[in-house]
């Protein structure tokens, strides 16, 4: 066999555990058993990015124009590079974005709180990173809502992303919040992350980005795991 | 990393937090949970049918039809080998139904190869046809549902032949990270020797094995904690 597979590094310390007390939900969905390591075999190496757009259709890089309107709330301009961790761009990688609303509220029927539907928001969209791993789109601020974890609990602002990476072992799914948001430090979900790796998921406000008398712009970079550093010890077939 | 200071007041000046642009502390994204309100952002009309243009994997019963913005799939023609469904029950600790899972798939096509750049081996035919990656939310019963191919065998580390397997991932509410897996076929060849399934101890194997339930249909529930737990993988 003539394969030389890639290989990805493992988790870094960054990486949350699977069970968070503070985080509720996590109490009977959490496994108890500590996931077993495997050998990385093709299937842990390859990964559909290269297909996405066969998979889901096309991209939808601006979330202001999906409806008769533009919607309510302060728009935005979300950037940045998809990079490995030895700060590779990583191409061809498609971003799932998803979010509130301005006041919010997500365009979902079990969403039940009392703040209202924007009618011109659906908060759906994705982007694909470009040859140098940087990505743009366009949406608005969502706003902070309360949840049921615990008495006066409140999620900090925030946008849902999802990317496929290059690999199975590459996926991801995290969030993206502001800065200077005092309801990060006591959101149990964020906090299942230990500082400082929490500031990982904190993107930067940024003016040069910022599109004069129309958009702020805020910075992200999402990090994917890279590349092994020492060969594996057992026998893959190089 | 920048730290505090003190002005000539003697007050204390709390170092301004680090954010993501920050080289100090560059390095892997953590994961965090997809929350229970991913339906409308995520899953797609046709996602979880990886052989034909069906509606399977949305849910769009959770948020109005107008805004309903993601598309059907690409059309495609029809791949290769045996079409079968797998399916199952996503559970919890207690033994409850989760109706805010979401489930994807990875895969090689009938001949055992993969539709990605690392795998480039010129001897196993591609199929045009089939990209072998599905994404399924659970149901209001806490089902999901695929319609794919059954794979072929894929090589393992030295020499070995993996047996038929799909990689799986489930998100949902409550899990912070992804938890990865994945579903063999009862009685398919090499399922004695498989090099992964190797790893697990022989007790908690059947947690990854479907079991046949219909012509073409395979049947694997999922535990996520608890009694029977599924067996997750790290990779």
């Amino acid at each position: 066999m003539s394969l030389t597979l890639p290989q990805y590094t493992p988790e870094d310390a960054g990486q949350p555990p699977s069970l968070a007390l503070d985080y509720r939900s996590t109490v009977l969905r959490a496994p108890q058993h500590a996931p077993i390591a495997i050998p990385e075999t093709l299937t842990e190496v390859t990964g559909p990015a290269g297909c996405w757009d066969r998979l889901m259709g096309s991209a939808m890089a601006d979330l202001t124009t999906q409806h008769k309107a533009p919607p309510q709330g302060q728009r935005i301009v979300v950037s940045g590079r998809v990079l490995d961790e030895q700060g590779r761009p990583v191409p061809n990688t498609v971003m799932e974005v998803w979010q509130a609303n301005a006041a919010g509220r997500y365009i979902h029927s079990k969403d039940n709180w009392d703040a209202p539907l924007d009618p011109n928001f659906t908060g759906a969209g994705r982007v694909v990173t470009d040859e140098q791993g940087r990505y743009s789109y366009v949406t608005i601020r969502p706003g902070a809502y309360p949840w049921g974890n615990h008495t006066n609990a409140w999620r900090p602002a925030h946008i849902h992303l999802s990317l496929l990476g290059p690999a199975f072992s590459t996926r991801l799914v995290t969030q993206l919040y502001f800065p200077d948001d005092p309801l990060i430090e006591i959101d149990p979900i964020a906090n299942a992350v230990p500082m400082p790796y929490r500031q990982r998921m904190v993107c930067r406000f940024d003016i040069h980005s910022t599109v004069p008398n129309w958009a702020l712009g805020y910075l992200f970079d999402v990090v994917l795991r890279g590349d092994k550093a020492t060969p594996m010890e057992d026998g893959h077939d190089h | 990393m920048t730290t505090d200071t003190i002005d000539p007041l003697g007050t204390v000046n709390p170092a301004p937090r680090l954010d993501n642009q920050d080289p100090a502390i560059f390095g892997q994204t953590p994961s965090q949970t997809v929350g229970p309100f991913f339906h409308y952002g995520l899953p797609w009309k046709g996602g979880a049918d990886l052989v034909g243009q069906s509606d399977m994997g949305a849910r769009a019963d959770l948020f109005p039809e107008d805004h309903y913005v993601l598309n059907l799939s690409s059309p495609r023609g029809t791949p290769q080998g045996e079409v079968i469904e797998l399916f199952g029950t996503v559970y919890d600790a207690k033994g409850d139904i989760v109706a805010d899972a979401m489930i994807e798939l990875w895969q090689a096509n009938a001949a055992g190869r993969y539709l990605a750049e690392a795998d480039d081996r010129a001897d196993v035919a591609i199929d045009p046809e089939f990209v072998g990656w599905g994404r399924s939310s659970t149901t209001v019963d806490g089902e999901y549902r695929f319609r794919t191919i059954l794979p072929g065998r894929v090589p393992g580390p030295g020499n070995s032949l993996q047996a038929p397997h799909l990689a799986i991932s489930v998100f949902g509410r409550g899990i912070i990270k992804r938890l990865s897996m994945r579903a063999y076929f009862a009685g398919s060849e090499g399922l004695d020797s498989d090099p992964v399934l190797e790893t697990v101890p022989a007790d908690r194997r059947d947690t990854l094995i479907a079991q046949p339930a219909g012509p073409g249909q395979w049947r694997l529930d999922i535990r996520l904690s608890g009694p029977g737990e599924t067996v997750f993988f790290a990779v």
